[in-house]
């Protein structure tokens, strides 16, 4: 534990058996309400998913300010960019899969190429969606949002930084999309520690490997560089929730120091977070590189966890990995 | 407020001057849509050029404005024509239609020209934005209008149902849809591609007022637009039944024209016949 970045104040209770568990889902509900108490601008759509994505909480607080919009993505995202030419901040919710899945070209033209200041939830991204099966796990949305000019792209790592996502996102202006996940997973993060938009934080020091994650997987990067620091290797962890715009500055600064990186993310290995750093450090500063996601290959039904293996989305294989990232240099 | 036989005659050369406007555009640009804009040229003229709506050329962020939405964004060089003779910009400008670095984008852009409400090209999804740019101002208690220009065409497009049904269900009776019922589209016509009648049926079954008129009569459209105030509890659409390729003869009423712009000597022709108002007076000078 010596290495954890001590001023970010992570969860002191970050390797404990019972660690305290969330979905992200729960932060953005929370987050939402806190927002909206803010900014009477604030509005928030959903499509028949009130519920599962946690929007429930701001209709009960803001029935005026709710607005149901049925089983109608495409119509939720281009009445939303409507609402913001308006003055107001709308929040819209569904499944990824769905929004910003279906309605893409709705956020491309309507929401971003108007550059309108409309806020995109997607909830349960990822495998561990689980029992659902492959199509309502969305493994694509990070690729899809991140070509489109203007939009920002947030992949928050627990509930209480989702919360803090959803804060600034409301305060930030411009298109936003922030991705979520269905599944409790452990809360690594504090009230104390940072959240800035487009700001990488360094959980972790080493001079071995850098291994940069988003998302809840942030944990099984953290592990596994506990593990391999039994073995004598010294790796360096970063929460890079910010997708784009990328923190080129922090994983330029760590990739210098450590000569070698391994990235993982629950999404596919090809467009995503992965991807995105690659396509940086292949211009600027190329190192041997290890892109750990899914593999062109669709979801199934199966528990969170045991999916999560299956796609080898663990912390065994980070471990494995980092060592081939390091024999690489 | 009726529209008096002086401002008629008025409003017919303003109509006009859009369409030859438009042929010059085209000429000038080489690419773009000609059936579509003749078409709805005197609905345009309403549009700027009367009080039907509110809006002011010099302060185009006008909080009091009325707001139009383009949804069929390829018909806009009837729009740009039509902001330019309201004076949001110099006529000369509309030359640079399609250019690079123009601010008459091959589709509306709102982020380079202002006094558009929004950016539009696919098709579809401007009735929706139409109505949540409604519902926010009932929100606020503004009273302003906001219309929404569709082709009828994208009534093929499922969003624009969903945006129907959400307008019906909330009532939006600060919401008017002008549809303009050429009955073309891209490839052919519209009951061969898609059939969309009965169309006044489908509006009025989703909860909206419908009222079916003459598009290119100009004091029809005005008085469709006045009735459309009126009515309380529904959103309205405005079935404007047009001529596509209007006032130019060999363009009119032939899905071929929907696409594609004149060639040069097509475009003096054209100028010719609505510079001579169709053969009635002799002289092209007006």
């Amino acid at each position: 534990m010596s290495n954890l970045n001590k001023s970010l104040k992570l969860n002191p209770r970050l390797f404990a058996a019972d660690i305290e568990q969330l979905p992200t889902r729960f932060g953005y509900g929370e987050g939402l309400v806190i927002a909206g108490r803010e900014d009477p601008n604030i509005v928030a759509l959903c499509a028949d998913l009130t519920d599962s994505t946690k929007t429930s909480a701001f209709k009960k607080e803001f029935p005026d300010r709710f607005v149901e919009v049925g089983i109608g993505e495409q119509n939720m995202a281009s009445l939303a960019s409507g609402l913001a030419a308006i003055g107001k901040i709308p929040f819209i919710s569904s499944y990824a899969m769905f929004s910003p899945g279906r309605n893409w070209e709705q956020v491309r033209t309507t929401i971003c190429y108007n550059n309108q200041n409309v806020k995109i939830a997607g909830a349960h991204s990822g495998v561990s969606v689980g029992p659902d099966g492959a199509t309502h796990q969305a493994i694509e949305d990070m690729a899809i949002t991140r070509v489109i000019p203007n939009l920002v792209v947030i992949a928050p790592c627990d509930a209480i930084e989702a919360k803090k996502a959803t804060i600034a996102a409301a305060k930030y202006k411009g298109p936003v999309y922030i991705r979520f996940t269905r599944e409790k997973t452990p809360v690594m993060t504090t009230e104390e520690t940072p959240f800035e938009i487009g700001k990488a934080e360094i959980c972790r020091e080493g001079g071995d490997v850098s291994i940069i994650a988003c998302g809840p997987l942030l944990y099984e990067a953290l592990k596994a560089a506990e593990e391999l620091s039994k073995e004598g290797i010294e790796a360096e962890v970063i929460n890079n929730h910010t997708i784009k715009p990328l923190d080129t500055q922090a994983i330029l600064k760590s990739i210098k120091k450590t000569g070698c990186v391994v990235t993982i993310e629950e999404h596919q290995a090809a467009g995503g977070m992965g991807s995105a750093i690659s396509e940086f450090l292949s211009q600027n500063h190329a190192a041997p590189m290890e892109i750990i996601g899914i593999n062109d290959r669709f979801g199934e039904s199966g528990e969170p966890n045991e999916l999560l293996k299956v796609f080898n989305l663990t912390s065994e294989n980070i471990i494995d990995r980092a060592k081939k990232a390091i024999k690489r240099k | 407020m009726h529209l008096d036989d002086e401002k008629i005659k008025s409003l017919e050369g303003i109509a006009n001057n859009i369409r030859q406007n438009i042929i010059t555009m085209l000429l000038e640009a080489k690419s773009g849509h000609s059936a579509g804009p003749l078409g709805m040229a005197d609905v345009f003229t309403i549009l700027y050029h009367t009080d039907a709506i509110k809006h002011d050329p010099k302060n185009p962020e006008w909080e009091e404005r009325d707001r139009i939405i383009l949804s069929n964004g390829h018909i806009c060089p009837v729009l740009y024509a039509a902001m330019a003779s309201a004076g949001y910009f110099p006529i000369e400008e509309l030359k640079s239609l399609r250019k690079f670095g123009a601010r008459l984008q091959g589709h509306p852009h709102r982020l380079v020209l202002s006094g558009l409400e929004t950016s539009s090209g696919p098709l579809g999804s401007g009735l929706s934005q139409a109505a949540g740019m409604a519902y926010g101002l009932r929100m606020d208690k503004k009273k302003n209008q906001v219309v929404c220009l569709m082709g009828d065409g994208e009534l093929d497009c499922g969003q624009i149902w969903e945006a129907a049904m959400w307008a019906g269900k909330n009532k939006l009776d600060n919401l008017t849809a002008i549809i303009d019922r050429n009955n073309i589209q891209i490839d052919g016509f519209t009951e061969d591609i898609m059939p969309l009648e009965p169309l006044d049926e489908k509006f009025i079954s989703f909860g909206w007022h419908v009222i079916e008129i003459n598009g290119n009569d100009i004091c029809a459209v005005y008085d469709a637009l006045q009735q459309a105030r009126a009515v309380f509890e529904k959103p309205v659409c405005i079935i404007a039944y047009t001529i596509p390729g209007k006032g130019v003869d060999f363009m009119e009423n032939d899905f071929n024209w929907h696409g594609k712009p004149p060639n040069g000597e097509e475009g003096k022709e054209a100028l010719k016949q609505l510079r001579t108002l169709g053969g009635k007076i002799e002289s092209e000078a007006q």
